[in-house]
């Protein structure tokens, strides 16, 4: 993270779900390499941000340039840039009637139009990467559900993204099998890829995080690196929230 | 057999026994009344007919008609669902004028007889869209070449082309509008991430419906859609009012010349008895294949 390239830059991005105002003013910079975690409590508009970072939502007003794209409503340089922009859901989001390797290939060959000697490839390389090599022929509903997400993980890396969105990948799994997703991106994080993670465990931000960030009702409240974040928030709101899931 | 007699009490033993009696005082009043002939054996003529001069069997009226009930059925399948799947997209796109459009179409097929759908058709856009195509000429030159064995093995009578033709198409009209209600609600029934997921690996909404929606909500709704089918098949009747030579077309006109009015209706309904439920029982079984894969 020598140079300090900016991928994602929000300005002044409000959203609104009718007369809900969703996101309020937000003002963000994710630089080239930084791996970004955001925590709040929930329905602080986290998972909203980063939706809209590929267009799965669209902000209202304000600016929002990822990967040298401006994003909005219509743009017709959208498909482009979220074949740039890998995102890993909450409930994974496999496509249950493909195989754990049609669901690798599928992009690549449909959307990057990727041979499908070398989609097959690149996909049993990337299911090594998330150690499942083994399941290459099932289906999805024949997996944990740890096991899926990091297919769902190792679907966004197929397609060779530049940058990943992680929106809680963690919350629907079973205690025993969070850590074997965190495991895996942990290990994304040396390849120098940009990072972007909604979650709750804070162990693992603590471990990867350069930026953490407090989202509380559309608003951004901190911005901060995670030594200052843990042990000393500026704000109190903060502070109260990190007491409150660290207690236990 | 023994097991189900078994079962039985006396309370179905009367049941039965008042249906007896029921059907029994309706055939005798058939029999007296009306002195009615029953000509049973005259059917099987109609059905496979035998050519003396040229000493042959040949496939008779109500053989020909069903013939061209499966037909018209088939080929009206195939563009109902062409069109129902256009129109159910078309109930679920971003774009309002695109919705209303669909909605607009289907609530007309909907909310007007079937009857009146098929004379509308017939008599306001048929026979202009003939005369625009040139069907007639077209297939009257077929109908006079030497080996157009093929042309009839799929159409049947080459001169009754263009009949067949608007049959085909107002039967389509009036079923993609159930077809295309029935490939709505699947597509309906997916989750949102499916389609989430498949654009944030950068598919278009025509490869996000092609490769991960309509595969998946085919699955879900193939019990109504076989349904749907054989539904078809039933409605394929009405289209006998414009002349199209189907199996009920046949019928009528198989009465009007023998007189055997209730042998020729009940083979008919035979005839389309055996094709809807056996379908039915097979579409039943595939669906429990499919279950188990």
């Amino acid at each position: 993270m020598s140079a300090r390239t900016p991928i994602i830059e929000a300005t002044n991005l409000d959203k609104f779900y009718g007369p809900f105002h969703a996101l309020k003013n937000i003002d963000i910079t994710v630089h080239q390499g930084e791996k970004m975690v955001i925590c709040g409590p929930s329905g602080s508009g986290k998972s909203t941000l980063i939706r809209c970072f590929n267009g799965l939502e669209w902000h209202n007003s304000g600016k929002l340039v990822v990967d040298g794209v401006e994003v909005y409503q219509g743009s017709k340089d959208i498909l482009k840039l979220r074949q740039e922009v890998g995102m890993v859901f909450q409930q994974f989001n496999l496509f249950p009637h493909l195989t754990v390797l049609e669901n690798l290939t599928i992009g690549p060959m449909k959307v990057r139009k990727i041979g499908q000697a070398e989609a097959v490839k690149t996909a049993r390389q990337y299911l090594d990467r998330v150690h499942i090599p083994e399941q290459a022929d099932k289906y999805p509903a024949q997996l944990s559900g740890g096991q899926q997400q990091r297919v769902a993980i190792a679907r966004s890396l197929c397609m060779e993204s530049r940058i990943m969105l992680f929106d809680e990948p963690t919350s629907a799994l079973d205690p025993e099998m969070i850590n074997e997703v965190l495991d895996v991106m942990v290990e994304l994080v040396d390849t120098g890829m940009t990072m972007v993670v909604v979650t709750h465990e804070m162990g693992f931000a603590r471990k990867v995080a350069d930026t953490m960030v407090f989202m509380e009702e559309g608003h951004i409240i901190e911005v901060s690196p995670p030594e200052q974040f843990f042990t000393n928030p500026s704000s109190e709101r903060c502070r109260l929230f990190l007491d409150q899931i660290l207690a236990h | 057999m023994s097991n189900f007699i078994q079962r039985l009490r006396w309370a179905d033993y009367l049941i039965l026994a008042v249906i007896v009696v029921f059907f029994g005082y309706i055939w005798i009043t058939i029999d007296g009344t009306l002195n009615y002939k029953w000509r049973w054996h005259l059917i099987p003529n109609y059905i496979i007919g035998w050519h003396s001069g040229r000493e042959e069997y040949f496939a008779n009226l109500l053989l020909q008609g069903l013939g061209a009930t499966f037909r018209i059925s088939i080929y009206a399948s195939v563009l109902a669902l062409a069109l129902g799947i256009i129109l159910g997209v078309a109930r679920c796109s971003a774009n309002l004028t695109i919705r209303m459009l669909a909605r607009t179409y289907l609530e007309f097929l909907r909310n007007i007889p079937p009857v009146v759908v098929v004379f509308i058709f017939f008599f306001f856009l048929s026979q202009q869209l003939i005369d625009a195509l040139n069907l007639e000429r077209w297939s009257r030159g077929i109908a006079r070449q030497e080996d157009n064995g093929i042309w009839e093995f799929f159409f049947g009578e080459m001169r009754r082309f263009p009949s067949l033709i608007s049959g085909v198409i107002v039967l389509a009209l009036f079923e993609s509008a159930f077809v295309g209600e029935i490939v709505r609600a699947g597509i309906q029934s997916i989750p949102k991430g499916q389609g989430e997921a498949a654009r944030s690996i950068g598919m278009s909404r025509f490869q996000e419906l092609r490769y991960i929606i309509l595969p998946q909500a085919f699955k879900k709704v193939l019990p109504p859609m076989a349904n749907q089918f054989i539904t078809l098949i039933k409605d394929s009747a009405i289209i006998s009012l414009i002349s199209v030579q189907e199996l009920t077309f046949k019928t009528v006109e198989l009465v009007a010349s023998s007189r055997m009015i209730f042998e020729a209706w009940i083979t008919t309904a035979a005839f389309y008895f055996i094709v809807c439920f056996g379908l039915s029982r097979i579409f039943a079984r595939l669906e429990k294949g499919a279950e188990k894969a």
